[in-house]
């Protein structure tokens, strides 16, 4: 992922800054049409985390010791949702993708309902696979 | 006449319900349907005035227990007209009555048997026979539907022959609300031969289902989809057939005899109903019977009709929307894609304005890829919707659609 996101903190102010919930949604609609998203070739099946509503696609490498992460969903609002997961997790060591409380986020967005072991949009398989990844990465 | 659907609203404390402010517009009742009071009481009332184990006790509990209980039966088989009480079977919902068939007929099915199936089946209608065939070598042939979504009758009847020993069909397609003309497709299987198994998950709550007139041998349903707690089905099958079959759980209940090593089995329907049954859902699933047999049926049916109408109307006037399933013959299923806008996203935005729908695979993986879409999203109505609602979900699709443009 090459261009920049707003980071965590920022984006927890931008949505704070809407009173209405479609200036929400299309500010994280935009969020993810910001971030490039795989070819069609990188989805593989390997990379792919099915949710029964929608599907997402998970692909990372480690530079200089921090993690890079492509991800990609065929539901724009998944992929709006991920974004938001990017800018916490994207280009950050081990430690801090570990670190980080990404039920605190979502409960600061609030936007915990997307987050919910309950909702078939692989976005907490993504995040637990993410999480997975760093804990592989330090020991 | 028509339906009070003010009065019957009345009668579900969930529809009063309100999200993020808006009032529930819940439109997913082919995924489940919500509970009158009249059924919510007679849960509660057995819990909170009779609740006692049925068949065993020596107490006066437990014969009102079992009367109640037994009474839901007697009602169930009014209600589907069944030739007799000890044809209706309780389950947990369609999909373990359909295990219960599979089960049933394991013994019987051998290589070289064929197994029909049609292409708009549910999960549930489909895996349990494509596992069935697997495990006795039988064949499963799955006969085509048209662009539609109707199924090629000629095609169907191409497929049955001598060898045939099983067909399995819904009488209502979940994923496209296509309503299958079930004595047409049952008099022709039983033509040559072959046992008749109906998936009624999505016919029972329309209304009218008559299994004598269907001719089928076996007819399965959820009572979470009629109005009733989830949690308990239906299996109703033909006596002489449900007699020969093996027994498929065993334990308390459902014998006659035991020695320590031997056990001899109890007659219907209790052979293939072992251990302490769903007793208060039993008797709820009676109540949701009695309180939708009490409504004017046709009333029923045509306030569906102009609900699916009204859809429909509204859909030709939204540029870009494409209805997936267009039978001549459909209930209370609108299945469609948004542009090129993704169901899930479609589903979040009518979410967020407080309309209830599906979307996804709806359970039919093999259905969706034949129609070369991810899934749809789902609207399904029941009695209770009204047109307004429908109003608001096209409000609501207009939103969805000039947001993800």
């Amino acid at each position: 992922m090459t261009m920049t996101l707003p980071d965590s903190q920022e984006i927890i102010d931008d949505l704070a800054f809407f009173d209405d919930w479609e200036q929400r949604y299309q500010y994280i609609i935009d969020l993810g049409k910001s971030i490039p998203g795989l070819s069609d070739e990188a989805k593989t099946p390997d990379k792919l985390v099915k949710g029964c509503q929608s599907s997402v696609w998970l692909d990372s490498r480690i530079e200089n010791g921090l993690v890079k992460f492509d991800v990609d969903s065929d539901a724009v609002i998944v992929q709006g949702l991920l974004a938001l997961v990017m800018a916490a997790f994207n280009n950050k060591t081990p430690r801090q993708i570990l670190d980080f409380d990404i039920d605190w986020y979502f409960a600061e967005l609030d936007l915990e309902r997307h987050i919910s072991p309950t909702r078939g949009n692989g976005l907490r398989a993504i995040v637990s696979k993410i999480k997975a990844l760093a804990k592989q990465s330090i020991n | 006449m028509s339906l009070d659907v003010k009065a019957i609203r009345a009668q579900f404390p969930i529809l009063q319900r309100k999200l993020d402010g808006k009032p529930l517009v819940y439109l997913d009742n082919a995924a489940t349907t919500q509970k009158p009071q009249a059924v919510l009481d007679a849960i509660m009332s057995f819990y909170t005035t009779t609740n006692a184990n049925v068949h065993r006790g020596a107490h006066a509990l437990s014969d009102e227990a079992t009367r109640l209980y037994e009474n839901a039966r007697n009602d169930v088989a009014t209600f589907i007209n069944a030739n007799r009480r000890e044809e209706v079977i309780w389950t947990a919902g369609t999909t373990e009555a359909i295990n219960l068939v599979a089960k049933g007929l394991a013994q019987q099915l051998k290589a070289g048997d064929e197994v029909v199936v049609t292409e708009m089946e549910h999960h549930a209608n489909l895996v349990t026979w494509q596992q069935a065939c697997k495990v006795s070598g039988a064949t499963l042939c799955v006969a085509p539907i048209n662009n539609r979504g109707e199924l090629d009758l000629d095609a169907y009847c191409g497929l049955l022959n001598e060898k045939t020993k099983l067909v399995a069909f819904p009488h209502v397609s979940n994923a496209l609300g296509t309503v299958n003309p079930v004595k047409v497709m049952t008099a022709r299987a039983k033509a040559v031969g072959a046992w008749v198994s109906v998936d009624g998950a999505q016919g029972i709550a329309h209304g009218g289902v008559d299994v004598q007139d269907i001719g089928c041998d076996f007819y399965a349903f959820s009572g979470h989809k009629l109005f009733g707690p989830t949690g308990t089905g239906v299996l109703w099958g033909r006596a002489d057939v449900l007699e020969t079959w093996p027994v498929w759980l065993t334990g308390g209940e459902m014998i006659a005899d035991v020695t320590y090593q031997d056990a001899t089995w109890g007659s219907l329907p209790n052979r293939l109903e072992a251990g302490t049954p769903n007793i208060a859902g039993v008797i709820g699933l009676g109540a949701a019977v009695n309180w939708f047999s009490a409504l004017d049926l046709d009333a029923v049916q045509a306030h569906e009709k102009r609900l699916l109408a009204r859809a429909h109307e509204h859909a030709e006037s939204l540029s870009d929307m494409r209805i997936i399933g267009t039978a001549t013959d459909k209930v209370g299923v609108m299945s469609f894609m948004l542009g090129h806008a993704h169901p899930a996203d479609v589903g979040f935005i009518l979410d967020r304005q407080g309309v209830a729908i599906r979307t996804g695979d709806n359970c039919a993986q093999p259905l969706m890829k034949k129609l070369g879409i991810p899934g749809t999203a789902r609207a399904s109505f029941s009695l209770y919707n009204t047109l307004e609602e429908v109003d608001i979900l096209f409000d609501a699709l207009r939103k969805a659609q000039m947001m993800l443009a």
